[in-house]
């Protein structure tokens, strides 16, 4: 009896302790603090029209943590200004929006695939299942494509694994995984059982593409045919290949160390020649670049307390990083893609 | 507690039950039921903390967490070992449970450095390793040896129940507190706590041995495999090992050939758990009555039809749910009923550490049944894969079925 009372009173201590912890946790919001950890101004509207504008998650701490935010793209060090939607990740391009969103409570994991219309209205909406990785929109803004990562379909069983799914943004034709497309590596097609996509980059043209295969250990990129539905190994070694806007080199993280905290370093392959040169970025770099122009490429790194920083390097292998946006992620630009 | 058992049994026999299966062994289960809600919580919600609350990189993670498998079948060992060398069975698990618990507040603090959330994982399944053998030994040491199929099948529900009820503790965890993980590990450590309680409240050691009758037995730990029957027990339960097809292939297969939308793939284990909540109790009662062996065969055998329906010819659903089935079958028939086989060979003082010895063998054999499955699937195909696997298992089945290694008994 004495012992079932001690269960019993410990069980309501705990319980009770439980309680306290989420009812703090509620009161303090996502980004875990009551105020803005960094100015913002909040819930503002957004239009992918009129003068450039880089936009980004804000991942500073606060109440407007995650939030979809952005800056003049001519003074990034302005106060930024957060709209009310939520993106783990975002993309732009020729006025159509891409915004993943993990629903923060539902497990498995599902992800909201946003495509938003120049006010980013939404246009049209899917649920994924999986975590988000990569969001990209084609230069043309017909596509909207991503990776999200998945657990429990690999037969590495604590393993992840990601899986690529492409949306014709006009019909709503969905490929829900690009697992399936005809590989050739040399010539032979190429089979196996696990293999995985991520990363997709697509041509100016919107049918050429480029993605990582994961497979066996190892990463390749691959060239892909949208229309024919095909693709061939172009080269290993390289992943989240993301195209420049002339169609001519692509930006990819490279494993160039064993050691499981710094694998990956940032290089531009020219596509004629297959040249790869190392940008002056020396920090691993787990993210798809992105192309502010032919000369300039935009990532984000984690910070050193949490969350992470967009930075900006020259592609050419020469200059310097330099941080472009504290609390930071996933950068976009508003103007992107070709002219209008 | 009582859900499992309710659920488990026919409605006429529940007081047979509770009288006949022995309140350490209940205590157990519950033990088992909070700690596996605790676990499973993290492990549901584990996956979208690295991504999107650390954005941490998960394939890079998965290699990490790929080392510590191999880790955990030499733990087992090291806890039925020490276990037994100290007669302390349930200090030992105690140890393992309280290790785990504290990993949850580990979590907690271990912010976004993939090193230590590495530290913390390999530390909570170190914690796992070590109370496995020893809790298993305390559930044979609790029941009468003629029931002993009966009280694993109780405990493995329970069990069980738990590792239903966590994910769904998760999400509650999650929508209440508008997504905090951090109340999540909170929260999961709480449980776990009242399940180390549970233990040490409730849950009574075996007797003492006397001191000269340990230290003659000491040496004979690793001369357990000299005991002729539980040395063929360990051999074919590894062999099965070998020609098993691990979980995730088989859901895998099953997705992949009737095509099963993505959003419910994570369902499918649950399909599985569901038979074997179900299944346990009844089979462990079955193996009390018909011989342990059998119903452990039979388990493989079951497991053979859902392999069949996995590369037959034909594609009706129903014949998908049928195979889960029959792979929830095959759990209910041999993961508990694998224990109850080999309690009784064993010596009292020496009971964990055979426990360990013949959980590890098995482990590790399914570890490098994996790989090959793997390699034969890429090779050939899935369907050839499958089929040769069912094959290898048909033959092995059979020889162990005619070699009979219990003897008469079974």
């Amino acid at each position: 009896m004495k012992r079932a009372m001690l269960v019993l009173a410990a069980v309501v201590v705990l319980a009770g302790a439980s309680v306290a912890y989420v009812v703090h946790a509620r009161d303090r919001g996502p980004g875990g603090v009551e105020a803005n950890t960094v100015p913002v101004v909040s819930g503002r509207q957004l239009s992918l029209r009129g003068p450039e504008r880089l936009l980004f998650r804000n991942t500073a701490a606060g109440p407007d943590f995650g939030r979809l935010s952005s800056v003049p793209s001519a003074r990034p060090d302005a106060i930024r200004e957060a709209t009310g939607l939520t993106c783990d990740r975002f993309a732009v391009s020729a006025g159509t929006g891409l915004c993943l969103t993990a629903r923060p409570d539902v497990l498995p994991p599902v992800t909201d695939v946003l495509v938003l219309g120049r006010d980013l209205t939404v246009r049209r909406r899917l649920e994924i299942p999986g975590t988000p990785s990569r969001a990209r929109v084609s230069p043309d803004g017909k596509l909207a494509y991503w990776s999200l990562f998945v657990t429990g379909d690999s037969y590495a069983e604590t393993g992840f694994s990601t899986r690529a799914g492409i949306l014709e943004v006009e019909t709503g034709k969905l490929v829900k995984t690009i697992e399936e497309l005809p590989v050739f590596r040399d010539g032979q097609r190429y089979f196996a059982s696990d293999v995985n996509y991520w990363g997709v980059t697509f041509a100016p043209d919107g049918n050429r593409f480029y993605a990582t295969l994961g497979s066996k250990g190892k990463t390749f990129l691959v060239e892909g045919d949208y229309a024919n539905y095909r693709g061939r190994v172009l080269r290993e070694n390289v992943e989240c290949p993301s195209l420049s806007p002339d169609g001519k080199r692509v930006a990819f993280k490279k494993r160039v160390s064993d050691d499981p905290a710094a694998p990956w370093r940032l290089f531009v392959l020219e596509l004629a020649s297959l040249k790869e040169t190392p940008l002056a970025e020396t920090h691993s770099v787990d993210d798809q670049a992105l192309w502010r122009d032919d000369s300039t490429i935009l990532y984000s790194l984690p910070r050193a307390d949490s969350g992470s920083d967009v930075w900006s390097v020259p592609a050419d292998g020469a200059g310097t990083p330099a941080l472009l946006i504290p609390h930071a992620a996933s950068p976009a630009l508003s103007n992107s893609g070709p002219p209008m | 507690m009582y859900i499992a058992t309710a659920r488990a049994t026919p409605v006429g026999d529940r007081a047979g039950l509770a009288r006949r299966v022995s309140g350490n062994v209940l205590a157990l289960g519950a033990v088992s039921l909070v700690t596996d809600v605790s676990s499973e919580m993290v492990t549901a919600v584990l996956p979208l903390y690295l991504v999107l609350g650390l954005g941490l990189s998960p394939l890079q993670f998965g290699l990490l967490d790929g080392l510590y498998a191999g880790v955990t079948a030499v733990v087992r060992l090291l806890g039925g070992q020490l276990a037994d060398r100290w007669q302390r069975l349930k200090a030992v698990a105690g140890f393992g449970y309280g290790l785990s618990a504290v990993c949850k507040i580990g979590l907690l603090l271990a912010g976004s450095s993939v090193a230590a959330i590495g530290a913390v994982l390999a530390a909570d399944r170190t914690g796992k390793g070590l109370r496995t053998a020893p809790r298993d030994a305390l559930i044979s040491l609790s029941s009468e040896p003629d029931m002993l199929g009966r009280a694993f099948g109780v405990h493995r529900a329970m069990d069980t129940v738990g590792a239903f009820l966590g994910p769904l503790a998760a999400m509650a965890v999650l929508w209440l507190s508008l997504g905090s993980y951090d109340s999540v590990f909170f929260t999961s450590f709480c449980i776990a706590a009242v399940g180390v309680l549970l233990l040490g409240l409730l849950v009574r050691d075996q007797p003492v041995l006397e001191r000269t009758v340990l230290e003659s037995k000491a040496k004979a730990a690793l001369g357990l495999l000299r005991l002729a029957p539980f040395r063929r027990v360990c051999a074919w339960a590894a062999l099965l090992g070998l020609v098993t097809i691990s979980d995730s292939f088989v859901y895998l297969v099953l997705q992949r050939r009737w095509d099963i939308a993505a959003v419910y793939f994570p369902l499918l284990p649950l399909g599985t758990a569901g038979v074997y909540l179900l299944l346990a109790v009844p089979l462990g009662r079955l193996a009390d009555r018909v011989g342990r062996w059998k119903v452990f065969l039979g388990g493989h055998l079951a497991l053979v039809l859902a392999l069949t329906i996995l590369c037959g010819p034909f594609d009706g659903f129903a014949l998908a749910l049928c195979a889960l089935a029959l792979h929830g079958l095959f759990y209910a028939a041999t993961d508990g009923v694998l224990m109850a086989a080999a309690g009784p060979l064993l010596p009292p003082e020496l009971r964990a550490t055979g426990m360990a010895l013949v959980q590890t063998g098995q482990a590790l054999t399914r570890m490098l049944s994996s790989v090959v499955f793997g390699a034969a699937w890429t090779w050939w195909d899935v369907r050839s894969a499958v089929a040769v696997t069912a094959g290898a298992l048909v033959l092995v089945v059979v020889a162990a079925a005619i070699v009979r290694p219990l003897g008469g008994r079974a």
